[in-house]
């Protein structure tokens, strides 16, 4: 297939993206979302799951659940270029919302084959939001692991952990091993068995939990045993452009919001942005950004044109887009002084989003890791 | 990786099979003496009239100057010129040695000539039978340009030049020279008036060449000095007292941000028939070399090194890319100003790896027969200097995006 040299980013993309900048604009202005996830600086606050659910009313609304899925399941089945620009705007306002988890969870179900995935998608084009139980303990991505089994009545028993914003879903698509292999399992919040409990974390713009399974039996097969992890690892490029494209939305306000300060702070008679150990550190912020964001449009674009080239590009773009959002936190709440180190400045929200962003699915050196086995060789076999 | 968009014009589509067609059989047989690094780096007159006949038969097929009107000696096409340095380069043809006079004479006399003087000036720039070289940087004047001493005094119809120029790249092979002096000592930017002067005719008539050598002992940058030099004053740019504007025009396509695309600008073949852009070799590099006696490529921090690098190359042909599509972009100069930067950052940072790669073995001068890749890295970092410093030094690279783009208070 080719890849058009304008990354497919097309007139639908474009007004989606506008759309979801005004929308967060007018009911998540960083003053408002201060007000709402910043409201209690107690330790308590950390189990919390704080968000505006009328807004999330109003995103489902606009249908942002069912963009990425398939026209034949009743979405509108946008590129993953269209949703990358969707996930921008999502970092831009770092609004708390299960979207980016049902997004990476309906490129999950979109990979699985069979009857009960594709009930799953329409459901999620209706509004349903879903997030992935896919991860162990240990806080491994590798497609094979988890610490739930399926027993012999075929429930599921074990411990889903790092599963992001469950408090905010209907639905969890869980990973489980059994003698055949991993399969994957979508299970209700509200099942008999299923405990979520809550992680105290960081970030206040979103919720995680480990879920306990305690012989959860009321499950629909998305994936057979055998097939999960096939479809885990199809879908991985696009939960990496997505996660990355919020990193690199995030990063932008960081930049503008941290270079708006540098025009208006004044110290030594001049407004701070004067002094090249300000000014200089905001353009590497800014060259940092553009050539993550630049890789964000090419991984969306290559797994929509070229799915060969996906991965690789993708973890590029995961990559780049960590270790920008790492550079921009470190360089917002330095550059903003004694103020940026407070609560009551709004940049600490950023940045526990970035750096909670920056781990979930691997950093840059787990993508470069995992790049270097791809594109050198594995260690021991290159020479 | 990157494939024409179904979007190309007729023309352009028509324009990009001319390109493969004629590059399948015409691209010249490699020279038997070594070719330089890039255009900077051109030594001698066999290097310099092999590269310009390459420049003249491309010109002749169409290649250069597509995007310029015919009447001028270009193509007379409309934004053609990226699609022919994409083939140039996906065909491995060699550079082109006029790189002032493509990068930055052309896109300002285009600019601010007379119809008279482009249809003069262009027709053999493009073709290379006239080299250009550039008489901005002074010894008082290297970051701060600004503060240009060469002085062109009012001599009638006549301009007599009295000054010093350096870090001249190309003098001593050059016909023309663009040149920039103050005409009037009482004002510093409204003070400057911008010629196109024929140093080559001026040489024993007011005008001195000097080599200079680099720090890798090669020549292919000069001194020049201008002692009651005169040149007509039909070879004025613009108004007197424009000067610092149309330098500004050379100066933004100089770091890749004018509107005018440059002829293969810097993706094409150089010495070993190796990109001059070489990330992708240092996988190559590392497979085959040693260091501290292990295989370089199982060394954990050089692949985490090497895979940094690839995706910051990546990341500058998707900028590129990006820079194309008006709904991804920002601010229009957001990416255009960015090019210099990144690109001479990356180079200079490959290099670097590269010598690191080769561990004892990057001791080895391009002279010594057990150099590996010919000794080209250890060479092509000293060499990188050159890119991070000229053309506005890095940091003031830095200065123009913080505030031309960022909004942030001049540091001047």
């Amino acid at each position: 297939m080719t890849r058009p040299h304008d990354f497919g980013f097309d007139d639908t993309a474009q007004i989606l993206k506008d759309t979801a900048r005004r929308l967060l604009q007018d009911h998540c202005a960083p003053e408002a979302l201060h007000r709402l996830a910043a409201a209690s600086s107690e330790p308590a606050r950390a189990t919390e799951c704080v968000w505006d659910e009328a807004l999330w009313r109003k995103m489902i609304d606009l249908g942002w659940t069912a963009v990425a899925v398939p026209e034949r399941y009743g979405g509108f089945g946008m590129g993953l270029v269209a949703i990358a620009g969707l996930a921008e705007e999502l970092g831009r306002a770092a609004v708390p919302s299960p979207l980016v988890a049902t997004l990476c969870a309906t490129y999950v179900a979109a990979a699985c084959d069979s009857e009960a995935a594709r009930r799953l998608l329409r459901r999620i084009a209706a509004g349903l939001s879903v997030s992935l139980a896919t991860t162990d303990r240990r806080g491994s991505w590798a497609p094979e692991d988890t610490d739930v089994a399926v027993d012999e009545a075929g429930a599921l028993r074990g411990t889903a952990w790092f599963v992001q914003d469950a408090r905010k879903v209907g639905a969890l698509i869980v990973k489980a091993k059994s003698p055949r292999g991993v399969g994957l399992y979508l299970v209700e919040v509200d099942a008999a068995g299923l405990t979520i409990v809550p992680d105290a974390i960081l970030d206040l713009t979103r919720d995680q939990a480990h879920v306990e399974l305690r012989g959860v039996a009321d499950v629909q097969v998305l994936a057979e045993p055998g097939d999960g992890a096939r479809a885990l690892v199809a879908a991985e490029p696009a939960i990496l452009t997505i996660v990355a494209a919020d990193m690199v939305g995030a990063a932008e306000w960081q930049l503008q919001t941290t270079a708006e300060y540098a025009r208006t702070r004044v110290q030594f008679e001049r407004p701070i942005g004067f002094f090249q150990a300000v000014k200089h550190p905001l353009v590497d912020m800014m060259v940092q950004i553009d050539g993550a964001r630049s890789l964000v449009y090419d991984a969306a674009c290559a797994f929509d044109h070229e799915p060969e080239a996906a991965e690789v590009c993708a973890r590029m773009a995961k990559a780049a887009a960590s270790d920008a959002a790492s550079y921009c936190s470190g360089r917002s709440v330095q550059l903003h002084g004694g103020i940026g180190f407070t609560w009551e400045c709004f940049i600490h929200l950023w940045f526990k989003r970035q750096k909670h962003n920056e781990v979930l699915y691997g950093d840059g050196a787990h993508q470069r890791a995992r790049l270097a086995d791809r594109l050198i060789g594995r260690i021991g076999e290159t020479a | 990786m990157t494939t024409p968009s179904p979007s190309e014009s007729s023309e352009q589509a028509a324009f990009r099979a001319h390109c493969k067609a004629w590059l399948a059989g015409n691209l010249p047989p490699r020279p038997r003496f070594r070719l330089p690094l890039g255009p900077l780096e051109i030594a001698t007159v066999e290097q310099l009239e092999y590269l310009c006949n390459w420049q003249r038969a491309a010109h002749a097929a169409g290649l250069v100057g597509c995007d310029y009107p015919r009447e001028h000696g270009g193509g007379g096409l409309r934004d053609c010129q990226w699609i022919a340095n994409h083939e140039l380069k996906a065909a491995g043809a060699p550079f082109f040695p006029n790189i002032v006079g493509l990068g930055m004479a052309a896109p300002t006399i285009f600019h601010h000539g007379t119809e008279a003087q482009k249809r003069r000036l262009l027709p053999p720039l493009f073709s290379a039978e006239e080299i250009w070289c550039q008489g901005f940087s002074e010894p008082g004047a290297g970051s701060d340009l600004a503060n240009v001493q060469a002085y062109a005094e009012r001599d009638g119809e006549r301009w007599i030049v009295n000054g010093h120029k350096v870090w001249t790249t190309l003098a001593h092979f050059a016909t023309w020279m663009i040149l920039l002096c103050r005409t009037d000592r009482a004002r510093k930017y409204e003070g400057m008036t911008y010629f196109v002067a024929p140093i080559r005719d001026g040489i024993g008539r007011g005008v001195a060449i000097r080599p200079l050598v680099k720090m890798t002992g090669e020549l292919g940058f000069n001194e020049v000095f201008f002692e009651d030099y005169s040149i007509a004053d039909d070879l004025r740019l613009d108004e007197v007292g424009r000067g610092w504007s149309v330098a500004m025009t050379t100066l933004l396509h100089e770091r890749g941000a004018g509107p005018l695309v440059t002829p293969s600008s810097g993706g094409g073949v150089g010495d070993d028939g190796e990109t001059t852009l070489g990330a992708a070799g240092l996988v190559e590099l590392a497979r085959r070399s040693y260091r501290n006696g292990r295989p370089a490529s199982d060394d954990p921090r050089l692949r985490d090194a090497i895979v940094q690098l690839l995706i910051r190359q990546r990341a500058f042909a998707q900028n590129e890319r990006r820079a194309a599509v008006p709904a991804l972009v920002d601010h229009p100069l957001r990416l255009p100003l960015q090019h210099k930067l990144t690109l001479s950052e990356l180079l200079q940072d490959t290099a670097r790896l590269a010598c690191e790669i080769e561990g004892m073995a990057a001791s080895l001068h391009q002279t010594d027969p057990n150099a590996p890749a010919g000794g080209r890295w250890p060479h092509a970092y000293m060499n990188s200097y050159g890119f991070t410093i000229a053309a506005g030094s890095n940091e003031v690279q830095r200065n123009i995006l913080g505030e031309r783009v960022l909004g942030l208070a001049k540091s001047k």
